[in-house]
C-alpha cells in the first residue's frame, strides 16, 4: 500500500501531522477536568495539598496548572479575552477590582459567604467591590519594618519608636552608631509600597470622587510625602533603587541601612540568606504612623471562581475545602503563607512566634487601597513623580499636584464609565 | 502572441499568485490597517469586557507618547541597539561565512554546523546559559576578563553594561542566519577573480574591498536591512534576560509597546507604538536602498 503513495501524498501528509496531534490535543482537553490556575510557591505545594481535602471520587478531577508570578497578570488578562479562563484561580489580591470590573470573575455566592468569617477585616474589604465579595482571601500578607535589632539596642531603642518624630530621631541616632557611609533605612526609589504606606498612616484616601479623581492634594498625603521627602533630605535613606544593591541580606549584616520595609516572605530569606551570627539580631515591627501605630496595605491572594465556569457549583465546593481549617493548616505547614483564617494562626502556632506576631497586628491595622483597576498604574506614576521630587526636581507640593495631574488623566476612562452607568 | 492569449495567459498569472496575494492580504494588510485603526481607539481592558465602551480619540494615542519620557527612552534605547548592533552583528556574520569558506580550513561542514547551531537552538534555553556566563562573580566572560587584569562588571546589573551584554547575546544568537546567506554570495565570487588580484600583489584587505565586497554588494544591503529590520524589532532577548531593567536600559521599543498592550492592556495606545515603529523601519531601509541605489549595489 505504502508503495502506491506517490512522493507529494507523502509530503502531504508529513505536511498535516503537526496539525492531527492539535486536533487531537483539542479533543482531549475534555470539559470534566476542573482546572485551579495557582502561582509560585503556592501552585507547587497545591496537590499535595489537594490530596488531604478528601475530593468526592464523584466530582470532576482536578488539574492543577502553574503559572509563573511575572507572567500571572498578562495570562490572567489574556486568558479573559480568548476566553480560556480554568474554573477556579488564585489571583493576587490588588488584582481583583480589575478583573471584577471586566466581569472575568463570578461574585461569592451566599452559600460561600461564610468563609468570609473569621478572617482579617482589612483584607476581606479588599476584595468587595460595589457592595459585592469577589473572592476568597486564601493567605495575606502585608508590608512591616525589619530591623536590627542590636543597632537599635546600643541607640538605646528596644524596638523602633510607632509615632513618626519618635521614629525618625531614633533614625538618626541609629544611623551614627552604624558609622561613616552607612544610612539608617532603605526605601528604593523604584517600590511604590514605602510611600503608600506612609499614605495610608496618615490616613490619605488618595483618590476621591468615587475613585475617580486623585486626591493627592489632600493634607494628608502631603504630609505623609513631606515626611517621605525629609527622610532623604536628612540623609537617613540612601537615593538608590533596588537593583543598585545586590545583596539586600549582605548589605543588612554590616549595617548599610538598620531597617527596611517587607512582607512575610522575608522571614524564610533572612533564615536563609542571612549570616549565622545575625541571626539573633533582627525583628520584626507594625509600622509607625504620625502619632501611633501606623497602617499598611493588606495583600495575599485570594481564591476566585471564574465566571461562566461550567462548574460553578463543584469549584465553589473546591474552595470551601481549600479554606477549612485543617486544610488551611496543612496549606500553612507546606509553603509558610500567613494564613487567611484568624483561628488557623493559634493552631499553627503563629500568634506566639515574635517575628510572626507583629503581621497579625499590622493586619488588624491594616487599610485597603482604592479598588480601580487603574490603580496599579497610578502609583506607578506616583512613585516615578515621588522619585523626581526626592532628587530634587519637585518640592512637596508640586509633587502632589502632578500626581493628581497624572492620576486625572488615568482616570479619564473610569470617569466617562461612571457618567454612563457602566463602571463597577 | 494574440491578444487573446495574452489575456489568458494574464488570468493564469492572476489565478497563480492569488493565493500568495489572499495570504498576504489576510495575514499582511488586514491586520496592519486594523491596527493602523486600533491606534486611534481608546481600547483598553473596559473595552475588553465590552466592546461598546471603546472611543474613538483620534491621536490622543500619538499626543501621549511623544509626551512619555519612557518612550524616548525606548527609542534611544532602540537607536542603540540598530547602531551598534547592525554593523557588529554584519561584519561577525561576514567574516564567520569567509572562514567557513576559505579553502585552507579543515573540516568545513562541521564548523558550518557548529557555527549555525545557535541560530536554531531555543532562546529562552540559552538566554539561561548566558545568564550564568555573564553572572557577576561566577560567569566565565568576567573570569575571562580578569584574566588581563579587569575588574568584574555587573553585565546585567549595571545599566551601562546592560545594553552590551544584550547586544553580544544577540549577535551570538543571530550571526548563524546571516552567515548562511553571506555563504551562498561568497561562493558565486569567482575564484579567477580572487586570485588574479593576489597575483597582482593584492594584499588580503585589498582583494576584500576591492574583490570580494563589490561582488557581493547585494547580498550584503539584503543582510543590512534584516539586520536592521531584526534590531529594530528586539523584544524577546531582553525580554527573557533582564526584563527591560536595569533602570530601564534594556526597554526597546517593542518591549515597550508589549508593556502597553498586555501589561497595561492598553491596546490602543500599544497599537500606536506599532505604527510608529513601522514607520521607522519603512524610513530607514528607504535610506538603505537609496543609499545602495547610488552606490550601484542593485
Amino acid at each position: 500500500m505504502l508503495m502506491l503513495l506517490t512522493r507529494r501524498q507523502m509530503t502531504g501528509a508529513l505536511a498535516a501531522l503537526p496539525l492531527s496531534s492539535l486536533l487531537g490535543g483539542c479533543g482531549a482537553r475534555g470539559e470534566e477536568t476542573l482546572t485551579v490556575w495557582a502561582m509560585g510557591n503556592e501552585a507547587a505545594s497545591l496537590p499535595e495539598l489537594l490530596k488531604a481535602i478528601d475530593w468526592p471520587a464523584d466530582a470532576p478531577p482536578v488539574a492543577v496548572q502553574p503559572l509563573p508570578w511575572t507572567a500571572a497578570h498578562e495570562k490572567l488578562l489574556t486568558g479573559f479575552a480568548g476566553g480560556s479562563l480554568p474554573a477556579v484561580g488564585q489571583v493576587g489580591n490588588s488584582w481583583i477590582a480589575e478583573l471584577a470590573a471586566i466581569g472575568a470573575i463570578a461574585p461569592v455566592p451566599s452559600s460561600a459567604l461564610g468563609l468570609l468569617d473569621d478572617q482579617f477585616g482589612a483584607v476581606v474589604e479588599t476584595n468587595r467591590i460595589a457592595g459585592l465579595a469577589w473572592a476568597i482571601p486564601w493567605y495575606v500578607d502585608t508590608r512591616l519594618q525589619f530591623y536590627r535589632k542590636d543597632l537599635f539596642a546600643r541607640a538605646g531603642y528596644g524596638a523602633p519608636p510607632a509615632d513618626w518624630s519618635g521614629w525618625k530621631a531614633a533614625l538618626h541616632r541609629v544611623k551614627a552608631i552604624a558609622g561613616d557611609g552607612s544610612y539608617a533605612l532603605l526605601y528604593p526609589l523604584n517600590e511604590y509600597e514605602q510611600l503608600t504606606t506612609l499614605a495610608l498612616s496618615a490616613g490619605a484616601r488618595m483618590l476621591r470622587d468615587d475613585s475617580a479623581r486623585g486626591a493627592f492634594s489632600d493634607p494628608e498625603f502631603k504630609a505623609a510625602l513631606a515626611f517621605y521627602k525629609s527622610l532623604f533630605d536628612e540623609g537617613l535613606a540612601p537615593l538608590v533603587s533596588s537593583a543598585q544593591i545586590s545583596n539586600l541580606w549582605d548589605e543588612f549584616a554590616k549595617g548599610y541601612f538598620s531597617l527596611f520595609l517587607s512582607g512575610p516572605w522575608t522571614i524564610g530569606d533572612m533564615k536563609t540568606r542571612l549570616v549565622a551570627g545575625m541571626q539573633d539580631n533582627w525583628a520584626t515591627a507594625p509600622n509607625p504612623g504620625p502619632d501611633g501605630t501606623g497602617s499598611a496595605a493588606p495583600g495575599g491572594s485570594s481564591l476566585v471562581v471564574f465566571a461562566g465556569s461550567a462548574h460553578g457549583d463543584a469549584a465553589w465546593d473546591l474552595v470551601s475545602r481549600l479554606m477549612a481549617p485543617a486544610a488551611q493548616l496543612k496549606f500553612q505547614q507546606l509553603t509558610g503563607d500567613l494564613p487567611a483564617r484568624r483561628s488557623v494562626w493559634a493552631k499553627a502556632g503563629l500568634a506566639g512566634n515574635p517575628v510572626v506576631a507583629p503581621f497579625a497586628t499590622q493586619l488588624d491595622h491594616a487599610t485597603p487601597l482604592p479598588k480601580v483597576p487603574e490603580w496599579e498604574r497610578i502609583v506607578t506614576e506616583m512613585q516615578t513623580v515621588a522619585e523626581r521630587m526626592v532628587r530634587g526636581q519637585y518640592g512637596v507640593d508640586e509633587a502632589a499636584n502632578e500626581i493628581d495631574v497624572r492620576a486625572d488623566r488615568l482616570l479619564e476612562k473610569r470617569r466617562w464609565m461612571l457618567e454612563k452607568g457602566r463602571a463597577l | 502572441m494574440s491578444v487573446a492569449g495574452r489575456a489568458s495567459e494574464a488570468r493564469a498569472g492572476w489565478a497563480m499568485s492569488s493565493p500568495a496575494l489572499g495570504a498576504i492580504a489576510i495575514f499582511f494588510v488586514f491586520p496592519a490597517i486594523a491596527s493602523l485603526l486600533l491606534s486611534f481607539t481608546d481600547f483598553d481592558i473596559y473595552a475588553l469586557a465590552d466592546i461598546g465602551n471603546l472611543r474613538f480619540v483620534g491621536l490622543q494615542n500619538y499626543e501621549r507618547l511623544v509626551a512619555n519620557p519612557l518612550f524616548w527612552k525606548a527609542v534611544t534605547n532602540t537607536l542603540l541597539f540598530v547602531g551598534f548592533g547592525v554593523p557588529f552583528i554584519v561584519t561577525l556574520s561576514l567574516f564567520a561565512a569567509m572562514l567557513v569558506n576559505s579553502r585552507w580550513l579543515k573540516w568545513r561542514p562541521v564548523w558550518r554546523v557548529a557555527l549555525f547551531a545557535p541560530y536554531v537552538t531555543t532562546l529562552v534555553a540559552t538566554a539561561v546559559v548566558w545568564r550564568y556566563l555573564l553572572h557577576t562573580r561566577y560567569g566565565l566572560v568576567n573570569y575571562l576578563l580578569s584574566l588581563f587584569g579587569i575588574a568584574p562588571i555587573d553585565w546585567l546589573g549595571d545599566p551601562h553594561a546592560s545594553l552590551p551584554a544584550i547586544l553580544i547575546f544577540v549577535g551570538w544568537k543571530t550571526f548563524g542566519y546571516n552567515m548562511i546567506i553571506f555563504l551562498a554570495a561568497l561562493q558565486t565570487v569567482p575564484r579567477e577573480l580572487d586570485e588574479a588580484a593576489r597575483i597582482d600583489g593584492a594584499g588580503w584587505f585589498t582583494r576584500l574591498r576591492h574583490v570580494t565586497l563589490p561582488a557581493i554588494a547585494p547580498t550584503v544591503l539584503l543582510v543590512s536591512v534584516l539586520t536592521v529590520a531584526g534590531m529594530f524589532q528586539l523584544f524577546a532577548e531582553p525580554y527573557v534576560m533582564t526584563q527591560g531593567g536595569p533602570a530601564q536600559s534594556t526597554v526597546t521599543i517593542l518591549y515597550f509597546m508589549y508593556e502597553e498592550g498586555f501589561k497595561w492592556w492598553n491596546l490602543g495606545s500599544g497599537a500606536a507604538v506599532a505604527f510608529l515603529l513601522f514607520l521607522c523601519i519603512l524610513a530607514v531601509t528607504l535610506v538603505q536602498l537609496r543609499l545602495a541605489r547610488r552606490g550601484d549595489a542593485i
